[in-house]
Parts: structure tokens; sequence; C-alpha cells
């Protein structure tokens, strides 16, 4: 199941689980859309070890800065509150999967 | 699915005009996505194309198009900016439209373009190929614009009407249409600054600071068009049947390698559209 989480819930979030993954999106953004389906797939086959979000930046702008998102789609992948890394851009599906491993 | 093209060929040069009519000869659903500039419409003489001697390279892309034209074979123009396969599908961001297509034909021809130093490192944090895809993020901010690409000052001026804040880097001396309040600098970028974030463009030896920087060229290097795709020396790798590595994904013309000419342009493109044919027939089979 994908959270849509405010700003409140979304610290929380990655406070509580060791493994997340966030895809920062905007909804004009068409790269955006492709990256949509391969995300619900991901949250399908990790569900219950990974927690997966999706943060709209234009409605979360200051979780946007405060994560520096230059451009979307920008997935951040936080261990145990700790920011382990940023995919930049379109990927194919094994990379988002390879950094989860 | 909406519409889901057999073939998707990028590039408009020989390579990709000749898969577009050998797809078609095949019975397949073609589209050509291509930006209006060409070399080969730039080559003042062609003297080794077999059968047109002593012939205009402008003249030549006109039969050349005559001939695609006359196949009412579509064209999209515009700039294809990522690709992603998905389940067997590609997905083709062209210009912030996505286009599916079972196949895809890379005739891209050579990319002149060096990356900028350090350019590879910032994309994504700060530095950014599309105008329409970033600019909603740096509103407010100041962004520098810098680049070859034939629609450059209507890029600029779509971002100044965003509201942001636009500085344009260009040695050109005629602008025209250009939105009064963007600014203009005379130069040439030598190189990126920024660690992990982007700071600065280095120009006649100065560094100048912005929030971001937009790189619009009429050409964007295939290996961040697509992920994982194998090249050798700068040139996409294929086989003899003009396959990439990627299942799908052909590649025809100078992309592929030396030599750059016409008609190596227009064989290898005859045998990707057969290719990519073939394997069409075949995932058909399958289902």
């Amino acid at each position: 199941m994908i959270k849509y989480p405010n700003k409140e819930e979304f610290n929380e979030i990655i406070k509580n689980n060791s493994l997340v993954l966030v895809d920062f999106y905007a909804s004009w953004c068409m790269p955006c859309k492709m990256l949509a389906p391969v995300i619900e797939e991901i949250a399908e086959e990790y569900d219950g070890k990974v927690v997966v979000c999706k943060v709209d930046i234009d409605e979360n702008e200051e979780l946007a800065n405060e994560y520096n998102i230059m451009s979307v789609p920008t997935v951040v992948i936080f261990k145990k509150s700790e920011n382990i890394e940023e995919i930049i851009g379109l990927n194919d599906k094994s990379k988002y999967t390879r950094s989860l491993e | 699915m909406e519409n889901i093209l057999d073939v998707a060929i990028i590039g408009g040069g020989p390579a990709g005009l000749s898969a577009a009519i050998n797809a078609v000869a095949r019975n397949k659903s073609v589209k050509i996505l291509t930006n209006k500039s060409n070399y080969l419409q730039k080559a003042e003489m062609v003297d080794n194309y077999l059968g047109f001697h002593n012939i205009s390279g402008k003249k030549l892309m006109q039969n050349f198009l005559e001939h695609v034209q006359s196949l009412n074979i579509a064209f999209e123009y515009g700039k294809v900016i990522n690709i992603m396969k998905y389940n067997d599908i590609f997905m083709i961001n062209c210009n912030g439209e996505i286009i599916h297509a079972k196949t895809v034909i890379l005739a891209l021809g050579v990319v002149k373009n060096n990356l900028l130093k350090n350019e590879e490192n910032l994309i994504g944090r700060g530095v950014s190929y599309c105008a329409t895809c970033d600019g909603s993020l740096y509103k407010g901010k100041n962004v520098l614009v810098y680049g070859n690409a034939d629609d450059i000052i209507e890029e600029a001026n779509f971002l100044q009407k965003l509201g942001v804040n636009v500085t344009l880097i260009t040695a050109k001396k005629e602008l025209h249409d250009i939105h009064k309040d963007i600014n203009i600098l005379d130069g040439v970028v030598t190189e990126i600054v920024g660690n992990h974030k982007f700071e600065a463009v280095v120009i006649n030896h100065e560094e100048v600071k912005a929030d971001g920087l937009f790189l619009l060229r009429n050409s964007i290097a295939f290996n961040t068009i697509i992920n994982d795709l194998d090249t050798y020396n700068g040139y996409i790798q294929v086989n003899r049947n003009m396959e990439t590595n990627i299942s799908g994904l052909y590649a025809c013309g100078d992309c592929t390698g030396e030599p750059l000419q016409i008609s190596k342009a227009t064989g290898e493109g005859l045998v990707a559209a057969q290719n990519a044919a073939k394997y069409i027939d075949s995932l058909k089979e399958m289902k």
C-alpha cells in the first residue's frame, strides 16, 4: 500500500520504519507518471518490508526543499531515518530494487 | 492502454527515414520523432551515394523526405528526453508527452556535443535538460539557460513566464522575440561548478552563480536517454541485426559508429526495421 503523507506523518514514518522509499513527484510531470506503475509494483512486492510513500512536491514544498529536490521524479531511500540513496529521474525497476536489497 | 505504436523511430535523418519506409513496408505502424535540424541538410555536396552523383545534401534530404511523405508516415517534432521499457512496452517521453511503442529504433545521428565538466554528476541536482519538466521547481529562483537548441529562446521565455528569473548565456549576436526581462550574458560555458549540487558555471574564466542551469541542446547524449544501454567509444553497441543489448531496442546510422556515411545509414535503417518487424511478429505469436 502506498502512503501519501504530509510533513508530520512523513517524519513519523521515516523515524518508525527501518526501510522507506519515497517518490517525490509532481502532478504535471510526465516522467513521474511513467514511473508510477513501477513504484506501485515495488510497493506490492516489498509489502511488509519497505514502506513506500509518494510526496507531491507542490503540496509539500517544505519537504521538497528540506530534501533538496531539484528534479522530479526523485526517489529517496531511507534506512533507519538516514537518507542512504537518491535516485534521480526515470530508471528501470531493477535500479530501485537493487538499492533496497 | 491507449495507442501503442509498432515502431517509434527517434531521429529523422537518412537512417531513421530508411527505417520508417521499411517498417511501413512490413505493415507496421510507425512514427518518427525528430527535431528539425539535420546534418545531411547542411552537407554541400554528396558524391558517394549510389545513383545520385553530385547532389547537394539539401536536395538528397528533400528526396528522402518526399519518399517518406508519399507513404503518409507521421512525424512528431520534439525532443526525446527519456525512454523506459516497462512490461515489454517502451514509454517515450517526447516534450513531456508519453508515446508508447512495442519497439524503438534509435537513429540519433552523432551527438556532437561533449559533456561539460561535472555535467553528469549534477544532472537532477540543479542541472536540467528539460524546461517543461523541471521549470516549475525554480519559480522565484535564478537560473542560467545555455545550449545550442533551436528552440532555446522559446524555452527561456517559457521559464521566464513561469516566474523563473532567467539569464540566457549565448554567443549569438541576433536574438529575436526574447522576453524583455531575460538577462543576456555573452560567452561560452567551459565548466560547471558544484559538489552534489549545482553552484555556478565558468564563463571566460569567471564563475557565474545561480540556483540552476538548463542545458538545452538539440540532441541529448544517448546514455542519458535510456538506462543500461551498451556503448563503445561513444557509439551504441549493436550486432549485425542492429539489435542493442535491450530487446526491442534497435539502433542504426551514425549513432552506431563509423563510417558516418549515408549509404551505411540507410542500409542499417532497413536492417533495423526488418528485425523490429520480426520481433513484433514474434511477440504476437507468444500471446
